[in-house]
C-alpha cells in the first residue's frame, strides 16, 4: 500500500475500497461474538498497521478471543502480558528496539510498535501505565478499543461507559438510572499529555478509521487513537446493526470523529445533519429503560460537548432542530 | 573480602555440556587447575596459583555501587526502574553510567514498579539484555507481573535490596519482601557480602540467559546493612567478564521476520503441562547454576555452594541464615567454640530452586538444627525457611530437631550475642520439650 503515499494523503475516501490491503493480519477463526465492532475495528487497523508492527496487547475481548493457545489470530509478532500494563510493556520494546538497532542487531529499520487495550484496561486500570508512556514519548501508537464497559467479563460498568447505560453493575432500578456518571474524557487525558497526535476513530468509517492509524504510525512520538466498537452482547443490540450504530454514533454527535494533531483540533468526518440521540440509542437495549426527560438531559449534554469540540476545530454551528426550546441559553458563552 | 585464612580450593573445571550450550561462547581466561575438597568457606582465595585466575582489582566501595559496575561489566542493554529505598543507589549510578556513555542501554524511568517489570518484560521479548531492581513495597507491587516473567522464560535479572514489608512502614531490613514472592518461578539467590553481590551479579546473566534455562533470576541482598555499606572487594575487567558472559542471543523475540505471539492463554487441557514445564526447568536450572558457579570459581577462586557450612564438623547444633546474619553468626559460632559449644553453622544461598540433597547432606547427623528467619508467616509455621527446611528434612530418616527463631525484623539489628542466647535457649527447649511453634527473637510486652 506504500505506493498511495498515505498519511499526508487526504483522499482515502475516493480511492475504492478495494484498493486497500487484502492481506489479512487479524486472520479469521477468532472466537469474537457475532456483530463484534472491535473484531472490524482489529481487522482495518491491523490493515493498516501492517506486518512491520510488533503489538502488545492487554488483556480483554480481542486478548481472549484471538489468542487461546496454541492457536492465534495474529499475523504480526503479539504479546499480551497482563491487564493494566500494555502501554509499559510497549515502552519496553520501544526501548529494547533502540538499543538492538544502536548495536546493530537488527536487520532493517525498527518495527513499528503498537498497544492495544480495551476501555478498562485504557481508562480504568491501564491509565497510568499509559499515561507514564505517553509521558516519557514513547514511540508508539496506543488503540484504545471503546465497547463502552467490561464485556469480557460479562458486561461491568467502566468509567467509559455512557451516562445512563444500563450494565450488570449499573443497573437501573428504583434508586437507580444506570449508569450514573459521565463517560471518562480519554482523549481529552491524551491531549493533555502534549503528545503529537490524538485521534477518535471507529470502523465504521473505515477509511477515516485506516488515515488515522496509517497517520498515527507515522507520527514520531505517542499516538493515541480512540476508537469506538460496538458491541451488540453488551449494547443489547441486533448484530445486523453494528456498522450502523458506529454511523448513527457520528450523526447524533455522541462520538464526533475529529484528530488532534500537535494540539490542533480537527474534525475529519462532519455530517450534514446532526440527528437526535434518540436515532442512536433506541436501538440499543442497554438504554431501553430511560425516558424523556433523561434523553433530554443526555442530549443536552451531548450538543453542548459537540459544540465546545466544534469551536476548537473552528467550525460553524450546524443547526439542531429537534433541540427543546430552552437549549439556546448556550449563546452567552 | 577475600580472607587469607579460607582454604578452600577451586576445581576450575567448567562444564563441558554447558560450554557447548552458549553457542558463541568464547575460550575462559586461563583457569586454575587447583584440587581440592571443599571444606566450604564462601569467598575463598587459592593463594599460590594466583596468577592463574583472571586479573582483578581490588577496590572499596559501596556494594550498591559495586552492583552496578556489574551489571555494567555484564553489558545490560535495558533498564527499567523504578525508585525505592534502599535500592536507589544501584539504579542512580545505572542512570549516570547511561547518561555519561559509560554503559550503551536504554533506561526508562518508569511511573512505577508494576511498569517496571512489565517494560522489563517488552525489553527482553524485544531481544535485550535486561535488569532492574527493587525492594519491598516496589516487589509486591511487581508482584502480578513476576509470575508472567517467569511463565514466558525472560531471563530478566533483578537485584531485590531486602527491606520489610509495611504496614506499620519501615525502611529497613529483612526478607519479608522476597518470602511473599517466594513462588513466583523465579531462580532466587542470596548473598551475604560486597564480594558476593558483585560476583552473582555477574553470574546471574548467564544462569538466566542459559538456553536450557531461560528463567528470570533475582540476586537478594539485605537492604542498607548490605546494599550501603562500604566493603573491600575484586572486581574481575571487562574482558572476563566478556568472554566469560557472551552477547545475550535471545531464543524467542518478538520479530517481524517470524512473528510469534507471545502471551496466549491456556484453558484447562493445557494449564496443568505448561506449570510442570516451568517447574521442571526451574529445578533442572539447578546443575546449570552449579556449572556456572564452577566456572566463575575457575576464574575468580570464589566457589559457591547452595549450602555452606561454617566450622560444622562433628557440630550437634546446626544454625541456619541468610544473607548478612550469616557474617554476625559467624562470630557467635567462633566464640561457642571456644566456650566448647560444638556448634556450627548453614548458610542457605541458594533459595529457588531449593537444594534439598545439599540441605540433606549439610545437616548431616546434627541433633539440633535452629532457622533463623528473618521473615515472619503470620498465622502460619513461624519463619518460611524454617517451614520449608522442615518439610525438606521430614522424608530423612535420622533428622534433628528442628526450631525456628525469627530474628531481624524490620531492620532490628542482631548481635552475634543473639546466637548464642538462641542456641542457649534452644537446647533447654530440647531438653524440655518444644513449647511452641516458633519464637520471636528479642520481641517485647
Amino acid at each position: 500500500m506504500d505506493k498511495f503515499g498515505f498519511a499526508e494523503s487526504q483522499k482515502y475516501d475516493t480511492y475504492a475500497s478495494r484498493l486497500m490491503p487484502r492481506e489479512e493480519l487479524f486472520t479469521p477463526g477468532h472466537r469474537a461474538c457475532q456483530g463484534c465492532g472491535e473484531a472490524l475495528a482489529v481487522r482495518w487497523v491491523t490493515k493498516a498497521i501492517g506486518p512491520d508492527a510488533i503489538i502488545a496487547h492487554a488483556t480483554g475481548c480481542m486478548e481472549i478471543v484471538s489468542s487461546g493457545m496454541p492457536q492465534t489470530s495474529w499475523m504480526n509478532p503479539w504479546i499480551h502480558v497482563a491487564f493494566e500494563n500494555t502501554a509499559a510493556v510497549a515502552s519496553g520494546i520501544d526501548a529494547g528496539l533502540r538499543i538492538l538497532e544502536r548495536k546493530g542487531k537488527l536487520t532493517g529499520p525498527p518495527p513499528k510498535v503498537v498497544a492495544m487495550g480495551g476501555d478498562g484496561g485504557t481508562s480504568d486500570i491501564g491509565l497510568q501505565a499509559l499515561s507514564g508512556a505517553l509521558e516519557r514519548g514513547t514511540n508508539f501508537t496506543y488503540v484504545c478499543w471503546d465497547n463502552e464497559a467490561y464485556m469480557n467479563t460479562g458486561i461491568q460498568r467502566s468509567s467509559s461507559t455512557p451516562f445512563g447505560a444500563m450494565t450488570t453493575t449499573s443497573p437501573p432500578g428504583k434508586r437507580s438510572i444506570g449508569q450514573s456518571t459521565w463517560k471518562k474524557d480519554m482523549v481529552a487525558i491524551a491531549v493533555a499529555h502534549n503528545i503529537p497526535y490524538v485521534a477518535t476513530a471507529s470502523p465504521s468509517y473505515i477509511f477515516d478509521l485506516y488515515f488515522k492509524i496509517r497517520k498515527a504510525l507515522e507520527t514520531p512520538g505517542p499516538a493515541y487513537v480512540h476508537v469506538l466498537s460496538v458491541c451488540p452482547t453488551g449494547w443489547r443490540s441486533p448484530t445486523d446493526l453494528s456498522v450502523r450504530l458506529g454511523r448513527l454514533a457520528v450523526e447524533t454527535a455522541v462520538f464526533p470523529l475529529f484528530e488532534v494533531v500537535e494540539g490542533k483540533y480537527h474534525l475529519t468526518v462532519q455530517p450534514h445533519q446532526i440527528r437526535p440521540i434518540r436515532d442512536y440509542m433506541k436501538p440499543q437495549g442497554r438504554f431501553r429503560h430511560l425516558r424523556e426527560p433523561e434523553m433530554n438531559f443526555i442530549q443536552k449534554r451531548v450538543i453542548d460537548r459537540y459544540r465546545d469540540l466544534l469551536a476548537k476545530c473552528n467550525v460553524p454551528e450546524p443547526e439542531f432542530p429537534f433541540l427543546p426550546e430552552e437549549a439556546p441559553a448556550e449563546e452567552g458563552k | 573480602m577475600a580472607k587469607a585464612k579460607a582454604e578452600t580450593k577451586a576445581e576450575g573445571k567448567v562444564d563441558a555440556k554447558i560450554e557447548a550450550k552458549a553457542k558463541v561462547e568464547a575460550k575462559p581466561e586461563p583457569k586454575a587447575e587447583a584440587k581440592g575438597e571443599a571444606k566450604v568457606e564462601t569467598i575463598a582465595k587459592v593463594d599460590p596459583v594466583a596468577k592463574a585466575y583472571a586479573p582483578a582489582h581490588r577496590v572499596g566501595m559501596e556494594v550498591s555501587i559495586a552492583v552496578s559496575h556489574a551489571v555494567q561489566l555484564s553489558r545490560a542493554e535495558a533498564i527499567a526502574a523504578y525508585p525505592i529505598t534502599p535500592q536507589t543507589h544501584i539504579v542512580e549510578h545505572l542512570s549516570s553510567m547511561v547518561a555519561n556513555g559509560d554503559l550503551d542501554a536504554e533506561f526508562i524511568n518508569v511511573e512505577s514498579e508494576h511498569s517496571a517489570m512489565s517494560a522489563c518484560i517488552g525489553m527482553s521479548a524485544s531481544g535485550a539484555r535486561t535488569y532492574t531492581a527493587t525492594s519491598s513495597q516496589g516487589l509486591a507491587l511487581m508482584h502480578e507481573i513476576l509470575f508472567i516473567a517467569s511463565a514466558m522464560r525472560f531471563p530478566i535479572v533483578m537485584t531485590v535490596a531486602n527491606r520489610a514489608l509495611s504496614g506499620p512502614l519501615s525502611i529497613w531490613n529483612d526478607h519479608g519482601d522476597i518470602m511473599a514472592a517466594r513462588d513466583i518461578g523465579w531462580i532466587q539467590i542470596f548473598v551475604e557480602n560486597g564480594q558476593e553481590a558483585f560476583d552473582h551479579s555477574v553470574m546471574a546473566f548467564k544462569i538466566a540467559e542459559n538456553p536450557k534455562v531461560l528463567l528470570p533470576t533475582i540476586i537478594n541482598m539485605d537492604g542498607f546493612i548490605l546494599s550501603h555499606v562500604v566493603e573491600a572487594l575484586e572486581m574481575v575487567g571487562q574482558k572476563t567478564v566478556d568472554n566469560f558472559l557472551p552477547a545475550y542471543v535471545p531464543r524467542h523475540q518478538l520479530d517481524t521476520k517470524n512473528p510469534v505471539t507471545m502471551g496466549a492463554f491456556a484453558m484447562p487441557e493445557i494449564y496443568t503441562e505448561v506449570k510442570m514445564k516451568h517447574q521442571v526447568t526451574l529445578t533442572n536450572a539447578y546443575e546449570h547454576i552449579m556449572a556456572v558457579w564452577d566456572e566463575w570459581a575457575g576464574l575468580t577462586g570464589r566457589r559457591y555452594q547452595p549450602v555452606e557450612r561454617y566450622r560444622t564438623e562433628d557440630a550437634k547444633v546446626l544454625l541456619l541464615t541468610m544473607g548478612c546474619l550469616s557474617e554476625v553468626a559467624k562470630i557467635a559460632v567462633d566464640e561457642m567454640r571456644e566456650a566448647g559449644v560444638p556448634v556450627g553453622l548453614l548458610k542457605l544461598r541458594m533459595w529457588r530452586p531449593f537444594p534439598f540433597q545439599d540441605l540433606r547432606e549439610a545437616v548431616g547427623d546434627a541433633e539440633l538444627l535452629v532457622v533463623c528467619d528473618r521473615a515472619l508467616s503470620l498465622g502460619g509455621p513461624g519463619g518460611p525457611v524454617m517451614s520449608e527446611v522442615r518439610s525438606a528434612l521430614y522424608a530423612a530418616a535420622q533428622r534433628p530437631q528442628i526450631l525456628g527463631y525469627i530474628i531481624g525484623l524490620g531492620g532490628r539489628d542482631v548481635a552475634p550475642e543473639a546466637f548464642r542466647e538462641i542456641v542457649d535457649q534452644a537446647q533447654k527447649e530440647v531438653a524440655q520439650g518444644p513449647s511452641q511453634e516458633f519464637h520471636l527473637y528479642g520481641v517485647r510486652g
